[in-house]
């Protein structure tokens, strides 16, 4: 239908400007050097940064882990609720979206702190104390305490449609607790699994503030190394480019990987 | 004697504070066919809930072939559901949800692929093995779920108002399939209806519910002629319900006059309820007539003309092979066994 076809004009228009065009400028800039000729040192100088890429991807599996391993019952939980209950408890995990996000990741400062509210309070049974701040545990739980909503409502939107029947079924038909949750409420949840590993990951790897915030000078990740190169002492934004560049092709290796994780599910009922 | 497979004793369950089953003694045999009928709201499902395990009954006891089974979850019972709308996994293909209850009980896999191919088999879906459930129509969805139940061999097959999603052809064809299935398993079925056809071309045994309590049990024949009382006999099927007195064993009185009849064991002068079904009815001249009244409307039903008569007031529903105009005058003639005399409603 042509009108269809009108109507999706400014959308292609909004994505060729905001969206195609970024992308392309920056596969230009990590492609050359700062007067414009062509290079792929950028590109190769990457390699240098091995180490900071493994800490961000080990810091966002761990972050996105735990992510799972906590909201995963809990959106069950909540998917099983019915009412008041329900609404309740989708209320208090959107709650802490409302608050920005740069306070919320500097009261977990005030609360690490060698001085701070926990140590304080520890002190005060004669505990401690404690390192917390400037560690990795400190940079993953801000990113489990960021990101944490963001794995449960998809999770919570999937398991709401698993039919309660399917569930007595699977009992009816002699299925523990246990099995229930292998057979029937684990297969059925997959696609909110891999939709809240995707929100949760992306972000995750690539986040600067927290790392910056809670993580300390030690425990630089991909983002702080990025953002030194456009807005730090070290400005180099071709550089920048290419590492931006890397991350995008490594962050896009991961989700297809996932992908395929999620269509071979979805196949074993389309098998013929 | 039969043997007892499910026994209710005073059943009573409570949701939000409101008494949904008031006190439900039931003995369910072995090998039986029995179909608890009622309208919606009468607690029907929830007594098949109660025996499949996911209602815990606020007092009162189930027992399974003699034992207390109040605190055994479902998955330990031996019974097994087919459920309203089926319940199909849709993750897993047709094989694969039959074969769901043979693997958690892990029965090795060559005899699981004998057990499924068997089921698949008595529901006429052999070679379905490897579809997508999901794209199945509803009388094979239907069917899935019937091999999905009786591959693990339950001792008793509780069906949640099974053919309630079909259109009419097809609820008749799976009516006989199940009789069928019953008859070739030799196990117990009970199953939950509100359609008052299938109760009765179906069971062994119907067992009429309203209100959380059970009205009548018997056979679809006991149901049909010798109703309990007005609701079941307006619910099984049409019934002209008339008040009146039993003047004493064999005779009572109503629309004005006396009649033999064949009931005893009331109460002198006890008022009653007369039910006639209205295919007793004949339709003769006025003279020859025990009531008559004039015809008001004839209404081609297909099978018979449904004929409403007014006599006394009351409208008189006549189902007749016979067209008569409208505005005649008729006479109406039934012989003492077509009247039936049920005690009056305690509500009423």
């Amino acid at each position: 239908m042509p009108k269809a076809k009108y109507a999706s004009l400014p959308y292609i228009l909004w994505s060729l400007v905001f969206v195609v065009a970024p992308l392309a400028l920056v596969v230009v800039f990590a492609l050359t050097t700062p007067d414009g000729g062509f290079t792929i040192a950028n590109v190769t100088k990457v390699a240098e940064y091995t180490p900071v890429f493994l800490r961000s991807l080990w810091l966002a599996v761990l972050a996105t882990a735990a992510c799972l391993l906590a909201g995963y019952p809990l959106a069950f939980i909540m998917s099983r609720q019915g009412g008041i209950s329900q609404r309740t408890l989708v209320m208090l995990i959107m709650l802490p979206m409302w608050m920005n996000f740069l306070l919320r990741t500097y009261s977990w400062m005030t609360l690490l702190e060698n001085n701070g509210i926990i140590n304080s309070l520890l002190g005060f049974f004669g505990l401690g104390p404690f390192r917390m701040i400037n560690t990795q545990g400190a940079v993953v739980l801000g990113m489990v305490y960021n990101y944490l909503p963001f794995m449960i409502l998809p999770l919570y939107s999937i398991m709401t449609k698993i039919d309660g029947r399917v569930i007595e079924a699977a009992q009816d038909l002699g299925a523990n607790s246990f099995q229930v949750f292998l057979r029937v409420v684990l297969p059925l949840s997959v696609p909110g699994i891999t939709t809240g590993i995707t929100m949760v990951f992306v972000p995750a790897i690539s986040t600067f503030i927290i790392s910056r915030m809670l993580g300390g000078g030690a425990n630089m990740m991909i983002g702080d190394l990025i953002d030194a190169q456009f807005l730090g002492n070290a400005y180099n934004p071709n550089l920048g480019a290419a590492i931006s560049l890397v991350l995008m092709i490594f962050v896009l290796l991961i989700m297809s990987m996932l992908n395929m994780f999620e269509d071979s599910e979805d196949k074993e009922g389309l098998i013929l | 004697m039969e043997n007892v497979m499910i026994g209710l004793r005073g059943i009573a369950v409570d949701f939000d504070g409101e008494r949904v089953l008031k006190g439900i003694n039931l003995d369910i045999m072995d090998k039986e066919f029995i179909t608890f009928l009622g309208p919606s709201g009468c607690g029907k499902t929830t007594t098949l809930r109660i025996i499949g395990g996911f209602v815990e009954p606020s007092e009162g006891d189930v027992f399974f072939e003699g034992t207390r089974i109040n605190d055994l979850p479902p998955h330990k019972r031996q019974v097994n559901t087919i459920f309203q709308r089926y319940a199909l996994f849709p993750h897993l293909n047709v094989y694969e949800n039959i074969e769901f209850g043979l693997k958690v009980s892990k029965l090795p896999e060559r005899e699981r692929k004998l057990r499924v191919g068997d089921a698949l088999e008595l529901v006429g879906l052999k070679g379905y093995e490897y579809r997508n459930v999901n794209l199945l129509s509803g009388g094979q969805q239907q069917r899935i779920a019937i091999a999905r139940a009786i591959v693990n061999q339950p001792k008793v097959l509780l069906l949640d108002e099974p053919l309630g999603a079909l259109d009419l052809k097809l609820r008749k064809e799976m009516q006989r399939e199940l009789k069928r299935i019953q008859q070739s398993l030799e196990i117990t079925f009970l199953y939950v209806t509100h359609d008052q056809e299938e109760a009765l071309t179906m069971s062994d045994r119907v067992v009429v519910m309203k209100d959380g309590n059970i009205l009548q049990i018997g056979t679809p024949q006991d149901i049909y002629n010798e109703p309990a009382n007005a609701f079941v006999a307006d619910f099984i099927g049409e019934s002209n319900i008339i008040d009146g007195i039993m003047l004493e064993d064999f005779l009572v009185e109503f629309a004005n006059d006396t009649f033999p009849c064949v009931d005893k064991g009331f109460e002198e002068n006890e008022r009653i309820q007369v039910v006639i079904r209205p295919e007793d009815i004949r339709i003769v001249s006025p003279d020859d007539g025990k009531i008559s009244g004039v015809v008001e409307t004839v209404t081609f039903m297909g099978v018979h003309f449904e004929i409403v008569v007014d006599a006394l007031g009351y409208k008189w529903t006549i189902h007749s092979t016979m067209s008569v105009p409208p505005e005649t005058i008729i006479g109406m003639d039934f012989t003492p066994e077509d009247i039936h005399i049920m005690r009056r409603m305690e509500e009423e």
